[in-house]
């Protein structure tokens, strides 16, 4: 089984990478030259400046270059993101709403609870609605998030494979206590999940969920 | 060529009124293209000045967990009031306000542009929307605090005065616009003989390719505008889905303007870089057309990538591949720019002077800016870290650490000529070096905590946080610090600096060749230009001149 709590995180984490490891090459390497100009053509040292209007070959290579590097780049973004968005058929559905500052999971068999609880392993669809302005469901461990509106229903889709307990945090503005609307996802292994699932009593402490 | 390079302070346009006035209202009458040029200076630089003052207070908010100054409805507002001061009354009028203004029409060898008075009447909308804007936070309902997105519902729920601050984005729309609209004509019109479109130095092509942005795109955010106030006054159903509207429309319609506003933002940065940069290394730019034609690649390209802020809004899966190819495109012409900008160094004669050490810091800074937009560009990434601190480290680098930098780089480039005194260089390379670590040190967290899962726009954050969000609270008090203290010195430099010649910098682009402060109508006689708009070897004969 992956260390990471998803499969998915992986690979934003290598797209993350990719794009940085990138990035932090053509950033030292724009900058050393930079200084390495100044100081060896600094006008202390006397130099005749010598009139150069342009290269028609570097031009081409440094607007071809960039190009394949961002294109690879784009490349990789997509591909993730196709892996994340293709929820397999299957997948185990639970609602989730989002209102003016909490949410509510909302299971098949009618349970509610504002923590939401998932099986290991196992694909999971949320569907999501507001009540009322627009929020983001983000699992920052699970490198996922997606928006929650009024009237239409969105969907973010995910498979743990480590159980354990994970931070929700609203990523959409949406007033006073946009900063608190802080709730838990719960990785439990499926028959876990399942008795918990039938239990009647709710509970919404995580806490004990976890043992 | 002719110019004006007598000794003669005393025929400078401060000395030399267009009207009959004397005085105050000599200047707040004026239509000089310099004198507007100041006016805006000054309004904008005390808009920018609070803009900071709030951004401190934040800043204090942020530097433990819970409560520290403000509660959250009032921290909710000052984010707000930061983001559209910072956006609506600094960034975007800013460059092409101030020094386009003044050094526009010189440039180009014209003794005005080409719409004098429409010139002054646009400063004046500008001040009408600024004075509403402020209004807005004393009047009984309380100051915005939608955040300068305004996304709906939240805007047409918010109880708060929306309204008022939406008329003043709307007003500002129209200054922008006819200022736009006057150096498109201005450049068309009123070149020096000789003057062709590839001889204009690159700040004209800058400021031009960012004039057509300004009159297309502007209109835009004025329409939407109009539908939110339609929406909040009188419950008509356009963007609200309660009231059957769609919420995502709205945000396309936003973003149309405002993605397109970012380049108004930074396209004049980067004609100021490639002024500065062949003048301190005194030899010709590297590759002209490349970055004249980049700047027009920039304005057009930058119409079709405006959904990338919407990766996570329920966008169709199709338009997000698509907006994200898109987006990579555009990444390019900058790319090309930066490229050339560091070739231009190669085999010059390079005197680092102030001006030139905020071009090598914004080079640096802009850099980041832009290759971390390559993170938020790429789907994967950009779904994890839209809407957290890593958006807002982004944007700081590009819009503060871009343009913010280049409007410091600007003052110290242009300010001889502009108040015909000198500055100390010595100060002047303090202020380069303290903005450059204060930066780093207030933004560059915000990165690693954006990666970790700080969502943006929280009055309160977890503990595991709290290190970075120190760290990032004692850089601001060195940014704060220092940008006062470059505005300090550059008051005194105002009243006690040495005078200036007319070309202490040895400069070749027009304004150098005309005294330090400019005569009011710029020149005795109109140039006739035969040079290249970076051709050294005219130094010699400016010199015997
Ligand atoms: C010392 C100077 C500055 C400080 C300390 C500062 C600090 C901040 C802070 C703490 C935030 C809120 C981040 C969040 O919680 O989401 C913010 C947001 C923002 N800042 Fe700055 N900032 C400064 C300068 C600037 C400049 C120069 C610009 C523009 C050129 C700018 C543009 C913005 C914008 C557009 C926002 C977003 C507001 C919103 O979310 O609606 N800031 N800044
Ligand atoms: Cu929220
Ligand atoms: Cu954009």
């Amino acid at each position: 089984m992956s260390p990471a709590p998803t499969q998915h995180v992986e690979t934003v984490d290598f797209v993350m990478l990719y794009i940085v490891g990138i990035s932090v090459i053509l950033l030292l390497g724009i900058t050393a030259t930079m200084i390495y100009f100044v100081f060896k053509y600094h006008r202390k040292k006397g130099h005749q400046p010598v009139d150069i209007h342009g290269n028609i070959w570097l031009e081409i290579i440094w607007i071809v270059i960039p190009t394949l590097l961002v294109l690879s780049m784009f490349y990789f973004g997509y591909t993730g993101f196709r892996e994340y968005r293709d929820i397999p058929k299957g997948a185990y559905v639970i609602q989730a709403k989002a209102r003016m500052w909490a949410w509510e999971f909302t299971y098949e068999n009618g349970k509610k609870l504002d923590t939401l609880y998932v099986p290991l392993g196992k694909p999971i669809k949320l569907e999501m609605q507001s009540a009322d302005v627009t929020h983001s469901l983000f699992i920052p461990s699970f490198r996922i998030k997606e928006d929650v509106m009024f009237g239409k229903t969105t969907h973010l889709g995910f498979t743990a494979d480590k159980a354990g307990s994970y931070d929700i945090a609203c990523a959409e503005y949406c007033g006073l206590n946009h900063s608190m609307m802080y709730t838990k996802v719960i990785v439990l292994p499926e028959e876990e999940f399942y008795t918990w699932l039938n239990k009647k009593e709710e509970t919404s402490n995580p806490a004990e969920a976890v043992k | 060529m002719s110019d004006g390079n007598s000794t003669v302070i005393e025929n400078s346009f401060y000395k030399q009124s267009t009207n009959k006035h004397t005085g105050i209202l000599s200047w707040l009458l004026t239509v000089d293209h310099k004198r507007i040029g100041i006016m805006y200076g000054v309004t904008i630089l005390f808009f920018f000045l609070v803009g900071v003052i709030i951004g401190v207070l934040m800043r204090l908010e942020l530097i433990a967990p819970g409560k520290t100054i403000v509660d959250a409805q009032t921290y909710n507002s000052l984010f707000t009031l930061h983001g559209v001061i910072m956006i609506f009354l600094f960034i975007i009028p800013g460059l092409p306000a101030i020094f386009g203004n003044f050094f526009l029409p010189i440039q180009i060898g014209a003794r005005d542009v080409a719409f004098p008075r429409l010139n002054l009447l646009s400063y004046y909308i500008y001040v009408l929307g600024a004075i509403l804007a402020l209004l807005s936070v004393i009047l009984p309902g309380g100051a915005i605090d939608t955040g300068w997105t305004f996304y709906i519902p939240y805007s047409v729920r918010s109880n708060t005065n929306v309204s008022l601050p939406l008329l003043a984005a709307f007003i500002l729309g129209f200054s922008s616009i006819l200022t736009g609209l006057n150096f498109i004509t201005t450049v068309h019109r009123l070149r020096a003989p000789g003057m062709t479109f590839f001889k204009m130095p690159l700040f004209v092509w800058a400021t031009y390719a960012t004039a057509w942005i300004q009159i297309i795109a502007t209109p835009v955010v004025g329409i939407t505008i109009v539908l939110v106030v339609l929406e909040r006054l009188f419950g008509v159903g356009i963007f609200d889905p309660a009231l059957g509207g769609d919420p995502i429309l709205f945000q396309h319609l936003f973003w149309i303007y405002s993605h397109p506003a970012v380049y108004i933002m930074i396209l004049p940065a980067m004609g100021v870089v490639s002024e500065i940069i062949p003048t301190f290394a005194r030899r010709t730019i590297f590759g002209y057309k490349a970055i004249a034609m980049s700047s027009l690649a920039i304005a057009f390209v930058g119409y079709l990538v405006w959904a990338h802020h919407m990766f996570t809004s329920g966008m169709s899966d199709t338009a997000r591949w698509i907006f994200s190819l898109l987006t990579f495109i555009v990444a390019l012409p900058s790319g090309v720019k930066i490229f050339n900008w560091v070739a231009t160094m190669y085999k010059g004669s390079i005197d680092p002077k102030p001006p030139f050490q905020w071009v090598m810091s914004f080079i640096f800074l802009f850099s980041i800016g832009g290759l971390t937009g390559l993170v938020l560009g790429s789907l994967a990434t950009d779904i994890h870290v839209h809407d957290t601190y890593f958006v807002v480290a982004h944007f700081h680098f590009v819009m503060f650490g871009g343009t913010g930098t280049i409007f410091f780089a600007a003052i110290h480039y242009w300010f001889p000529k502009m108040f015909g005194r000198m500055y100390n260089d010595k100060l002047a390379t303090l202020g380069v070096i303290g903005f450059f670590i204060g930066f780093l040190m207030l933004y560059f967290p915000k990165f690693i905590m954006g990666y970790m899962g700080m969502p943006r726009r929280y009055y309160d954050y977890l503990p595991q946080f709290a290190n970075l969000q120190l760290i990032s609270t004692i850089g601001s008090w060195v940014l704060a610090l220092t940008i006062f203290f470059i505005v300090g010195y550059l008051i005194h430099a105002l009243v006690k600096g040495k005078r200036a010649t007319s070309n202490p910098w040895g400069g070749v682009t027009l304004e150098w060749h005309i005294q330090s402060p400019p005569p009011m109508e710029n020149f005795k006689e109109i140039p006739i230009i035969t040079h290249e708009p970076y051709d050294f070897s005219q130094l010699k004969e400016m010199k015997d001149e």
